[in-house]
């Protein structure tokens, strides 16, 4: 009797997904297990971990790398990577330091300024990919070169120093530092505005992924260029539209940095690139593309603030950081695999 | 012609079609019909033309003789985007299907549905859920869960995930290239069961196959190409399955391997 059943059920040859597996599906399961035994780990093991001051702390460490990360995980999904997403938040600081302190150009138009370039860089970005066939890790890596060099020479060659001094007395820095660079109470915490960013970002591009055309366009370009232009998604619209968002992203924690401390670096978010990649495959996105989610790649950003804040709280040798975050690499890889051998694809 | 004439105008019509890339034939003199609720199945070795059959059908080639028909109007596809229009639907072997996807994104990407307006316009989840289900069903396919990624199907499931796709985008004939042959046994069988609901939903199905035991069972019309000219049109009655073997593989050029055989292994 038990043996018909499985002959009859054999030809779909699918082993029936036990609840556990299913669950397991959900791209962001693994981070989020992860984050919570973090946080339960240094708010045991130290004092500060959980003081509002702690917490407000690692939020806001976690909501610079977690805007970052939820723009790079929609590309990521979308099948590419951007290596200068972490120059880019330099550039466009850089950008707006540099021209309202020098030449004293308003303070908003500058911020405008500023993100039509990273927007342009951004459409470049992905013009240049879908043009030529070039591996995007090529053509972006090209680009955070250029961007570093840039953002050292021109800064240089423009101020006479390396960082953007004198910004807290340009006309009109109070009026924007209210929305980039301010804190409130919040439940006892002195919460940085950022984490209000980051929290909304999540929610919107969590719902542009699952909930509207675009969003179905980016898992379908990421899962398979060839199939998505055979049924008529405008692929190379898609594509350019996430390097935009990428930089625009860049340009968003850009100033988010620039009107919190009030000065900028002409190195500022070099060696950042990979962390947001990282926070996005630790948060479920495939390296390959086709799947993943913002949410995850928020809790991957999490998890990297609590470390590196509770680092810092434990009294560790902050070194132990990078060899965390390689091993958090790894086994999200590792977890990644499995799910894509449940999925019985590629 | 040796086939039947049907009284009503076939949804598709050829009459001596040809092609040619240069100097080279591809295809020659090939006239058919398809009509509602009819499988023309077109068998032929490799190189018998099919392809090239298809891709005038499919609108990614023109055909350089003859008249194509469709609805008793002439038609000449300058792109595959012209063939869909007036309902002349293609499924590739690869299907055009994102793996990774859920069985509905897939079934509605690139045409998804939508309510509301400007910022707020979004997918119609709902709405695109219950289609694809009713549409799965009527070609006879109970899915348990339509949110599973297409990927976790089976080759014949998603081949007919692919002709449902077509039919519910407004097909009214459908050329499948080769469904059955990266198939197993059991796996065509439900392929050949697919094109058979599809048949009686009154589509028009073209069934391109080197495997006459699979166009047999299904099909009402039998067009058999070799070297890009037609070496016969039978509808059902007129051959028996062993007789199209016979003449695809050439015939009397089997036989004489098989006696050759059969002296080299000492019989």
């Amino acid at each position: 009797m038990t043996t018909t059943a499985i002959i009859s059920g054999a030809d779909e040859r699918i082993p029936k997904a036990s609840p556990l597996i299913k669950m397991l599906r959900r791209p962001e399961v693994g981070a989020a297990v992860a984050a919570l035994a973090i946080f339960v780990f240094f708010s045991l093991s130290t004092q500060t971990f959980l003081t509002p001051a702690g917490v407000s702390t690692w939020l806001y460490s976690s909501s610079l790398f977690g805007i970052m990360a939820v723009a790079v995980a929609l590309l990521m999904i979308g099948g590419e990577f951007d290596l200068s997403a972490g120059a880019m938040t330099g550039t466009t600081g850089l950008i707006v330091g540099v021209i309202t302190t020098e030449w004293g150009v308003n303070i908003w138009l500058a911020m405008v300024i500023a993100l039509l370039a990273a927007l342009a860089i951004g459409a470049g970005n992905g013009y240049v990919v879908m043009k030529t066939g070039l591996p995007s890790f090529i053509v972006t890596l090209a680009t955070f070169f250029i961007l570093q060099g840039l953002n050292l020479a021109v800064t240089k060659l423009i101020t006479g120093t390396v960082a953007i001094q004198g910004m807290s007395v340009v006309p009109g820095f109070d009026a924007v530092k209210i929305f980039f660079g301010s804190s409130f109470p919040f439940l006892g915490m002195d919460l940085k505005i950022s984490v209000v960013w980051w929290v909304i970002l999540v929610a919107l591009a969590s719902w542009v992924l699952l909930r509207t055309r675009a969003g179905n366009w980016i898992f379908a370009v990421g899962g398979e260029v060839t199939s998505s232009r055979q049924t008529g998604v405008p692929v190379m619209k898609t594509k350019v539209g996430l390097f935009m968002t990428t930089a625009g992203a860049g340009w968003l924690v850009g100033m988010l940095q620039l009107f919190d401390v009030s000065t900028v670096q002409a190195t500022t978010g070099i060696g950042q690139e990979f962390i947001y990649i990282i926070c996005a495959v630790v948060g479920g996105c495939l390296l390959t593309g086709g799947y993943g989610s913002a949410f995850g790649a928020a809790l991957g950003a999490l998890i990297y603030g609590m470390t590196l804040q509770g680092i810092v709280f434990a009294q560790w040798d902050n070194n132990w950081l990078k060899a965390f975050l390689g091993g958090m690499l790894l086994l999200a890889v590792l977890v990644n695999l499995y799910v894509r051998r449940q999925a019985g694809v590629r | 012609m040796t086939g039947k004439i049907s009284s009503v105008t076939p949804i598709l019509e050829m009459r001596d079609i040809g092609k040619t890339y240069g100097s080279i034939i591809a295809l020659q003199g090939v006239s058919a019909s398809v009509g509602e609720g009819e499988v023309l199945c077109v068998l032929g070795d490799n190189g018998a033309g099919k392809s090239t059959f298809i891709k005038i059908l499919a609108g990614a080639h023109q055909h350089s003789g003859g008249t194509l028909l469709v609805y008793g109007k002439e038609r000449r596809f300058s792109s595959p985007r012209e063939a869909l229009d007036v309902g002349i639907a293609t499924v590739y072997q690869d299907l055009a299907v994102v793996p990774l996807m859920p069985v509905w994104r897939n079934f509605f990407l690139g045409s998804e549905m939508t309510r509301g307006v400007g910022p707020f316009r979004r997918l119609d989840v709902k709405a695109m859920r219950t289609i694809t289900m009713e549409e799965l069903a009527k070609m006879g396919i109970d899915l348990r869960d339509v949110d599973q990624p297409i990927g976790t199907l089976s080759g014949g499931e998603r081949q007919s995930v692919a002709v449902a796709r077509a039919v519910y985008f407004g097909a009214k004939i459908v050329i499948l290239d080769e469904p059955t042959s990266a198939l197993g046994v059991k796996q065509a069988g439900v392929v050949l069961k697919y094109i058979a609901h599809a048949r009686d939903r009154g589509l028009g199905v073209v069934f391109i196959t080197h495997n006459p035991h699979h166009a047999y069972p299904v099909g009402d019309r039998f067009l058999l190409l070799k070297r890009g000219t037609i070496l016969g049109d039978f509808t059902k009655s007129e051959i028996t399955i062993e007789e199209m073997t016979r003449l695809m593989a050439g015939g009397a050029e089997l036989e004489a391997l098989a006696h050759e055989l059969e002296r080299s292994t000492g019989k």
